[in-house]
């Protein structure tokens, strides 16, 4: 169990380092770094200065080695356009998506798995029937969207809702609104699907030769056995998430780091940017590592 | 007349697939009563399995569905009746096992749970049904089942999942216990073990037993009354004896008649002709299990060496080291005065021609994407020169002769023949590379009794008229008693005894070998309890 | 064992011409989907060389216009934008674009994903371990990211719009052939094909492609809605298609402004992106199904069921 969770930190940090690599070397070899970091309009005496101040004079692979060396302390410069540590501007906005994110794939999850598990009871039911549609739509609409129109609906049009920022929980709920209709489509297909096969599995076959019955089944036998697929979709969805939904936060002017990473890019701040992938990109790794351990947890035929 | 445990009248039974309805049984009508061991015998397709489905309630609707006929349990009628009463009867009056029992134990719940949820279900309290699994466990053989309680299915070896599978069913001591072939996946030596458990606890507990199964021996072993089953009708019915020894029905006559081993031992006429393949000291490991140790053994020209031995016993792993789908760790293997171990891929390729293979399962072993023609052509796409590319429809039509097909299926797909006609395609795939040598792996084993025997009839005149010598892999002796000329016993990766096939079905020299011949079972009731497992 | 012929029903070949149309005929879904699909390809193909100049054509007397209303001819049916210009001629037009660069992604995310997948399934663990690490890497990257920061960099043509979207979506198609490959390379009959010594080229395009294609067909259609989906997401946060260039996204992010006013800016370009996604999923359910010959025979009831 030690070696695993060792043995995927190992790889993860690998595939984090590529990750971090590519965007530095993206960012160098592309254009002037200077052009990038710094506002359009600059005159060229700020731009030598800044040249000078960040070491772009150096050689790439100095330029390279300072870089992961701050990189190891979690320093990546300050933020130009806040004129504080970059770091410390990610990690305040990180807690909204994180919250964003969690109660939304809290409520993805709960609605997809009783509504599936009910379609899959009885194929081509009533609950099937009305589960296929909500998941056929709500996997096919844009987010953005949705968005706008929920804006004008609820928010100008009827007034229930603030149409954007944060404050009170009124705030919450277009955005997770709006935020859970792609992900709860898709979980609930997952779980349709994954739960006709449990069902029509052997040991289903055995329960009822037992007399167990429906209700049980469902939910005890079947359930259990069809959640691995399903927390496996669930978990892309969520990295979604913690990504930062970047169209939807921005939508709604709601502080997360989506938006802060696409306001960053915009404004050409770029040293944000570099603190916001390292910090969703580890957020994802231990929520991928949690996964797994679920994994162990519902099949006892998994081991690590 | 007395009325009957468990009474099926009239039963018919119709499920719709693939564009068609087919009537999987029809007219349908048997009984059992409490002591007693009914048998139903069918080969594949036959319905015996969805008539057991059908008094379980474990037909799917759709595409199945009951048209007609009554199932009784003590003169009530289990079509009828609401579904709460029904599930009551479920597992506490009626109880069932199956063949496969990895499939059918839920992987992710422990063994000792389910056994006592089969208890709970109707309205037994936790804790005694808990301590009833793990007693019950005791009973079927399980040692330490207090700690065993707590492990999962896949814990467990094939033959004590098939005990936990009856501890299961146990739980309310039924009247019935339905067995939908419980010993098939099962090694032969492990399958009489499970047969003399279920004969103990029938008797000890007076339920009856509604015994489902394709193997005539099981049948002959187990069974007081018998019904036979042909294409979802019973043809005959009757006491065993009666129904094995004086068959009445044409088709029972050529069930029997297709048994092996009881024509008359093949002499071999080889004499000591020089070995064609030379197998020395193959091993092979996976992981730290070790597979194969020191294996050796001769081939000579036409003749055929049967490699037999239960799973696990490297005979297959032999096979595929042979034509190196696996590679074995050390040790050579002869031919053609060079070791085909040590050949590159390249070299490998030009001697391929001359040993092929065919494979266990004929549903498998065909590209269900190729027509019959591209899939025996495609030996010459590979190998340009065995047959001029003008020549190929001409040739694969004198292969289907020669193994019995007709001109016309050559342009089919696998999946428009039966079994045994697949076994034949991919006996003429082998065939179109005209090797000097072919290896069977379980080529007969997954088919029906009566196919298995015109499979290997085919094999023993493809013999004479070719020439080729064969590899004959097989997991029981009784098959290899009319085809081998001799015989390689192999146990946990090692040859145990190996011999003429005369000298190793009358005088085997080995424990193991001997316990393989007792535990193989005949149809003859006469020889009933003769038949000693290993150790119980 | 007596089931074997009801239950585990033997693999067959797929349909052939006219039994695809019977069994689309008999989901009426799926043919209303597949109808939809054909009214958008069509548009996408003759739209733009037809009304290419009533699209773009600006009438400020006539801005904002609400819909439904044949005063001003049909084109103007679902209203006008904040230029006067039609929205129904804008969206046929807008059609060309978005379902290009969808389709441009989706073949070369198959195909590169594909041959990537079969290598990394057929061969030594060295360079199959190296290609699945390649994908992790490109999963464990937010891909709308990616592409925000590519397309920042580099230029926000339709080009490089459809190298950044193949890349993001390659890893699903590598993963997806991958584990098809690792199953049916041991079945038997490829294992049959090597004791006959087929090179791997062979086994690899003649026994194991064809098996794997089905499932590529199902994945590639349900990520050509996905793909639709992303490249709207750019276009709307203004990284993706720069105007005068139109796709229905960018239409949507166009109308933002005037939402208070005139709601069908946004609504209509959006509803087609729904509705286009939908059919896709309509169409890759019902390919799973005639494609999966364990599934087929529920179609196949249902038609002789409408026809008798």
């Amino acid at each position: 169990m030690g070696r695993f969770v060792l043995k995927r930190s190992l790889f993860s940090l690998v595939s984090l380092f590529g990750l971090l690599v590519l965007v530095f070397f993206l960012s160098r070899l592309t254009g002037d770094p200077a052009a990038l970091y710094l506002p359009v309009d600059a005159p060229q005496s700020v731009r030598d200065a800044f040249r000078e101040a960040r070491g772009l004079n150096d050689p790439l692979i100095s330029q390279f080695g300072d870089f992961l060396f701050n990189l190891a302390q979690f320093d990546f410069g300050d933020s130009l356009r806040r004129q504080r540590p970059a770091f410390d501007v990610v990690m305040e906005a990180f807690p909204w998506t994180l919250g964003l994110a969690g109660l939304t794939m809290a409520l993805v999850l709960s609605g997809a798995v009783v509504l599936g598990a009910l379609a899959a009871i009885k194929v081509g039911g009533v609950f099937d029937r009305i589960s296929s549609v909500i998941s056929l739509a709500a996997a096919s609409a844009p987010d953005f969207w949705l968005a706008l129109m929920a804006i004008f609906i609820f928010a100008v049009g009827l007034g229930w809702v603030p149409t954007s920022g944060t404050g009170t929980p009124w705030h919450w709920i277009l955005p997770v609104a709006v935020l859970f209709v792609r992900p709860f489509g898709l979980v609930l297909q997952v779980v349709r699907s994954s739960m006709i096969t449990a069902l029509s599995s052997a040991y289903v076959k055995t329960a009822r030769a037992k007399g167990v019955k429906q209700r049980a089944i469902t939910f005890v036998h079947a359930l259990r056995n069809a959640m691995l697929p399903v927390i496996t979709v669930a978990g892309d969805q969520a990295a979604g998430l913690l990504n930062g939904a970047v169209v939807v936060e921005s939508v709604f002017g709601f502080p997360g780091v989506g938006k802060l990473m696409i306001d960053s890019i915009l404004q050409r701040d770029f040293t944000v940017v570099l603190a916001a992938i390292m910090v969703t990109s580890l957020a994802i790794f231990t929520m991928n590592l949690l996964i797994d351990l679920a994994y162990a947890l519902l099949d006892p035929r998994i081991r690590y | 007349m007395a009325e009957h445990v468990l009474e099926v009248r009239d039963l018919s039974v119709e499920f719709h697939t693939a564009g068609k309805v087919v009537e999987a049984v029809r007219n349908v009508s048997f009984h059992l009563d409490r002591g007693e061991t009914l048998a139903i015998l069918g080969e594949s397709g036959s319905g015996k399995s969805v008539s057991a489905s059908a008094v379980m309630d474990l037909i799917d609707c759709p595409p199945g569905r009951i048209t007609s006929g009554a199932i009784t349990y003590r003169g009530e009628d289990l079509l009828h009746m609401p579904a709460g009463k029904r599930r009551e009867i479920n597992g506490r009056k009626i109880a069932m096992i199956f063949q496969d029992p990895l499939a059918h134990l839920n992987p992710v719940y422990p063994v000792g749970w389910q056994i006592a949820e089969a208890m709970r279900v109707h309205g037994m309290p936790a804790g005694d049904a808990r301590r009833r699994a793990i007693a019950l466990m005791e009973r079927v053989g399980i040692r330490d089942a207090e700690q065993r309680a707590k492990a999962y299915p896949h814990q467990f070896s094939g033959g004590q999942r098939q005990r936990l599978m009856i501890a299961m069913a146990l739980g309310y001591d039924p009247d019935v216990l339905i067995a939908d072939e419980p010993t098939t996946a099962l090694d032969v030596t492990v399958q009489l073990q499970i047969l003399r458990l279920l004969q103990e606890l029938r008797d000890e507990t007076g339920m009856g037993l509604l015994l489902i199964t394709h193997d005539l021996g099981v049948v002959a072993e187990m069974a007081d009354r018998a019904i036979v089953m042909n294409a979802g009708e019973v043809v005959e019915t009757g006491a065993v004896r009666d129904v094995l020894k004086h068959p009445s029905h044409a088709y029972t006559q050529k069930l029997i008649a297709a048994v092996p081993g009881q024509g008359s031992i093949r002499h071999s006429a080889i004499g000591v002709a020089e070995p064609i393949l030379s197998v020395r000291n193959l091993n092979k490991h996976f992981g730290a299990y070790h597979a194969l140790r020191d294996v050796s053994f001769d081939l000579r020209a036409g003749e055929t060496v049967a490699i037999v031995g239960e799973s696990g016993s490297g005979k297959s792993t032999t096979a595929r080291a042979i034509v190196r789908l696996d590679d074995a760790d050390s040790g050579s293997v002869h031919y053609g005065g060079r070791d085909l171990c040590a050949l590159s891929d390249k070299e490998m390729f030009l001697l391929r021609r001359d040993i092929q293979m065919v494979f266990q399962d004929p549903t498998q072993s065909l590209n269900p994407r190729m027509s019959v023609f591209q899939i025996i052509s495609e030996a010459w796409r590979i190998h340009a020169d065995i047959v001029p590319r003008g020549q190929w429809r001409e040739r694969v039509l004198e292969l289907l002769d020669l193994v019995g097909l007709q001109p016309e299926h050559a342009d089919r797909y696998p999946h428009q023949f039966s079994g045994g006609q697949r076994q034949r395609i991919a006996i003429a795939r082998a065939l179109a590379m005209q090797p000097r040598i072919i290896i069977c792996d379980e080529a007969v084993s997954a088919l029906d009794v009566s196919v298995q025997s015109q499979v290997i009839r085919l094999l023993d005149s493809l013999r004479d008229r070719l020439g080729v010598a064969f590899i004959f892999i097989a997991h029981d002796l009784p098959v290899v008693r009319d085809f081998a000329d001799r015989v390689v016993v192999m146990k946990e990766g090692v040859i145990v005894e190996e011999g003429d096939v005369v000298q190793i079905f009358e005088a085997p020299v080995h424990a193991y070998t001997q316990a393989l011949l007792a535990a193989s079972l005949e149809a003859d009731p006469d020889q009933r309890g003769k038949h000693q497992s290993e150790s119980a | 064992m007596t089931q074997t012929g009801i239950n585990g029903a033997p693999a067959k070949s797929p349909p052939k011409l006219p039994t695809w149309l019977g069994l689309l005929l008999a989901d009426k879904f799926a043919t209303v989907a597949v109808i939809f699909l054909c009214l958008v390809a069509i548009a996408a193909l003759i739209g733009p060389a037809l009304l290419d100049g009533v699209a773009s054509k600006v009438a400020f007397r006539g801005r904002n216009l609400a819909p439904f209303q044949l005063d001003h001819g049909w084109l103007m049916i679902l209203g006008s934008d904040s230029l006067g210009r039609p929205i129904l001629a804008r969206i046929i037009v807008a059609a060309q674009n978005t379902m290009m660069i969808a389709a441009f992604t989706v073949v070369a995310a198959s195909c590169i994903g594909a041959a990537l997948g079969l290598v990394a399934g057929y061969s030594r663990k060295f360079l199959s371990d190296a290609i699945l690490r390649l994908a992790d890497v490109i999963m464990s990257f937010p891909s709308l990211l990616l592409a925000v920061i590519v397309l920042y960099m580099l230029e926000p043509a339709v080009g490089n719009l459809v190298i950044v979207l193949a890349i993001t979506r390659i890893p699903v198609y590598l993963r997806t052939t991958r584990a098809e490959v690792l199953e049916i390379r041991e079945r038997m009959f490829v294992q049959a094909a090597k004791v006959m010594g087929a090179s791997s080229w062979r086994i690899a395009f003649v026994h194991i492609l064809p098996m794997v294609l089905p499932t590529l067909l199902t994945i590639a259609t349900l990520d050509f809605a996905f793909v639709m989906l992303a490249e709207s997401s750019l276009s709307f946060l203004g990284i993706g298609i720069q105007p005068p260039e139109v796709t229905w996204g960018l239409m949507v992010a166009q109308g933002r402004p005037y939402m208070n006013q005139a709601w069908w800016l946004s609504f209509w370009p959006g509803l087609f992106i729904v509705l286009t996604a939908m059919s896709l999923n309509l169409v890759s359910n019902w390919l799973r199904i005639v494609l999966d010959p364990t599934q087929r025979w529920r179609l196949e009831k249902r038609r002789e069921t409408t026809n008798g």
